[in-house]
């Protein structure tokens, strides 16, 4: 899926952040601290590629695919997109941007308005953004923009209930699709999916990403899903990346611990490999964002804490004798899952 | 009252085979037949399960394995006697716990299976614990309802469920609320309580659909040492092709509301003897395999108002023969030991001659 690499990201964040402030008091608000959902990313996203960000919940995945529609207005850090700063953006410039980039929501059935047809919810962006498509020609546009996503184009007038889990979720790609956006971000966009609907989707992106030359931001907690679309992997934890790198990179040679643990747990579908599998069984829950850890967020899950942890941030750079970056004092290759080659 | 009858029943520790002496160890414990439940709604009856039919040993581990709306929670409902009725009957079949038929027992008689014989944990933890009572108190209930403990007796008895299923603290957390644990801790308390009485069989619908994988891998850990320890059976609903992967002995793998598959979970995954099964293990992506390509099953799983004739995949299937597959029900074959399919070509399908015509 790795197209055509040029030298110049299309998006390309810097120092990330998004606290949310937690309050006291209600006449006299005051500060008493913050949830530290996003703290300090930095990420790349080149043209026709898919960047993979995955991670558990409640570790900041969401709030980045927000902050990069700039739905929020991030606390500190700067977005760039073709090389402008779009993170304190306000007014008609941040308009013009967002039309640039459209966004694919985890839930089709509270996603889509259920009191607007399916064509009035596709030609919504062309309301707003009225030069993209005029009057006269919507409707064309909407049919045609169906008949990408493979639905019917006579069911323009239907409501989004008369359409199944699946059905629904390619309304929500249309709609994103509508503007002609070079980046899509798609906020797990196949999990509340059944399991012989998902492919449907997830093939219908593929099939999206080279007839347009999409760049997906592909946000998902599935690392299956993950590695089958995505070429770039970032692995994100408490709000912050732990290890970034190619799909070959973080599957077959994982550097970080966490990642190490989340590979090792994601189930496969095969009985033989029962028993053989190197199985890390992380211990307790993801701390709060709020009062996230001293030193390494990960070390009070981690099997390879020092005292160095605690004290030290690691940072997110390339160890010696490794091929890609990895926040980890010990950053050393584990080799969890068993790649084999099909196809 | 039950003082004594509080000494001789299951409690955490002792050893189940005394509890359990004198009954034959490898006898059936669960014996679903021909079970068949509708839905009477307004818009017509959904026939949500068509006649499943399945057995549990003690230790055995059954996966129930289907998509949203093929029947698989129901049938679980229909067996712990948990049916919304109305809406919902169950119009035929039998469910029999150790050779006593439970759907035709009056209410009251019912009540001393469930829980004590058959327990079941629930999919959404947080909406299925009440938000207004401990922990503790929820736990402890199964003591004093069924066992007549006093509340007290019932506290200490948390604690220690509490600390069986390994949640830290538990001394100092068994009167925390339920909004106090993360997902996980919840999950784990829903164990608990279905432990509490030391049933025969638990039934887990989606046990850890809600759940970050690194927990969900937690959790089955946790499922299945307690099994190990007390030689309940397991009945796991679920759609997670993956988790059932890992734990299942056997599998009944459910379409539309019926049961269409069903076999030894190396089989079924190594050669799958019907086209729903085979297609829906080609569509799902592995962690595990690089430039895999995805098959997809065209169209959607099939209103239950609505069951197409004959076969109900047959809409679906890539490998659909008019007419058979359109105008017969296709029986479930037996295939080999303990292995049916309800395909009229399964023999086909499990050599794999069917994907060639």
């Amino acid at each position: 899926m790795a197209a055509s690499r040029t030298d110049e990201p299309i998006l390309e964040v810097r120092g990330l952040v998004e606290h949310f402030p937690l309050t006291k008091g209600i006449l006299f608000k005051k500060q008493v601290g913050a949830v530290r959902a996003v703290d300090g990313i930095d990420m790349k996203l080149y043209k026709g590629e898919t960047l993979g960000l995955v991670g558990e919940s409640g570790c900041g995945k969401s709030t980045t695919a927000r902050l990069l529609m700039r739905l929020d207005k991030p606390t500190a850090g700067q977005i760039l997109f073709h090389g402008e700063d779009i993170a304190q953006l306000s007014g008609k410039a941040l308009k013009a941007v967002r039309r640039n980039i459209q966004i694919v929501l985890q839930d089709p059935y509270s996603s889509l308005n259920p009191r607007m047809t399916v064509g009035d919810i596709i030609a919504e962006p062309f309301q707003i953004h009225k030069d993209v498509a005029p009057k006269g020609s919507r409707r064309k546009m909407v049919q045609d923009l169906l008949e990408v996503v493979g639905l019917n184009p006579e069911h323009i007038h239907r409501y989004p209930h008369q359409f199944s889990g699946g059905q629904r979720q390619r309304i929500g790609i249309a709609r994103g699709l509508a503007l002609r956006p070079e980046i899509i971000v798609c906020d797990e966009p196949v999990s509340a999916l059944d399991v012989s609907v998902q492919a449907q989707v997830i093939n219908l992106f593929e099939k999206l990403q080279k007839e347009f030359g999409l760049s997906y931001v592909f946000i998902a907690h599935d690392l299956s899903v993950v590695r089958h679309i995505c070429s770039r992997v970032s692995v994100m934890y408490l709000g912050k990346i732990v290890e970034t790198g190619d799909e070959e990179q973080i599957y077959e040679r994982p550097t970080h611990p966490y990642t190490q643990a989340l590979l090792s747990a994601v189930p496969v579908p095969d009985p033989t490999l029962r028993g053989h599998r190197d199985q890390i069984m992380l211990e307790g829950d993801v701390p709060s964002p709020a009062n996230p850890p001293s030193g390494c967020r990960f070390r009070t899950r981690c099997w390879k804490v020092q005292d160095i942890c605690a004290v030290d941030e690691p940072e997110l750079i390339v160890h010696e004798g490794l091929d890609h970056p990895s926040a980890c004092h010990f950053a050393d290759i584990r080799r969890v899952i068993e790649t084999h080659v099909v196809g | 009252m039950s003082h004594t009858e509080t000494n001789t029943n299951p409690v955490p520790g002792i050893p189940v085979d005394d509890v359990r002496a004198g009954e034959d160890p490898n006898a059936l414990v669960l014996d679903v037949e021909n079970l068949h439940v509708e839905f009477r709604t307004r818009d017509g009856v959904a026939k949500a399960v068509n006649g499943v039919s399945f057995d549990l040993r003690p230790g055995e581990t059954l996966a129930i394995l289907g998509e949203s709306g093929s029947g698989k929670s129901v049938t679980a409902q229909a067996i712990m006697g948990i049916l919304d009725t109305p809406p919902g009957y169950v119009t035929q079949g039998s469910v029999r716990f150790r050779g006593t038929e439970l759907l035709t027992l009056p209410e009251k008689a019912r009540r001393r299976y469930r829980g004590e014989k058959i327990s079941m944990i629930f999919q959404d933890a947080l909406s299925s614990l009440n938000p207004v009572y401990s922990v503790g108190f929820q736990i402890g209930e199964m003591f004093r309802v069924h066992r007549g403990a006093s509340r007290g007796d019932a506290k200490k008895k948390a604690i220690e469920l509490m600390d069986r299923v390994h949640i830290p603290a538990a001394h100092d957390r068994v009167n925390d609320f339920p909004h106090q644990f993360s997902g996980g801790m919840r999950q784990r308390i829903m164990i608990a309580i279905a432990l509490a009485l030391d049933p025969e069989i638990i039934i887990a619908d989606e046990p850890t659909t809600a759940l970050d994988v690194t927990v969900q891998a937690q959790v089955m850990q946790l499922l299945a040492d307690l099994q190990v320890e007390s030689k309940m059976g397991l009945i796991l609903i679920t759609h997670d092709l993956g988790v059932v992967a890992d734990v299942a002995d056997k599998i009944a793998v459910m379409y539309a509301g019926s049961l269409i598959e069903n076999a030894p979970a190396l089989d079924l995954y190594g050669s799958p003897a019907h086209p729903y099964t085979e297609r829906l293990l080609a569509a799902i992506p592995r962690v595990d395999l690089k430039g895999q390509e995805l098959y997809t099953i065209k169209g959607i799983p099939p209103n239950l108002t609505h069951i197409p004739t004959g076969c109900a995949f047959h809409p679906r299937c890539p490998y659909a023969q008019r007419p058979i597959c359109v105008e017969q029900v296709p029986s479930l074959h037996d295939v080999s030991e303990g292995r049916r399919s309800a395909c009229h070509f399964w023999k086909e399908t499990l050599d794999g001659s069917i994907k060639n015509r």
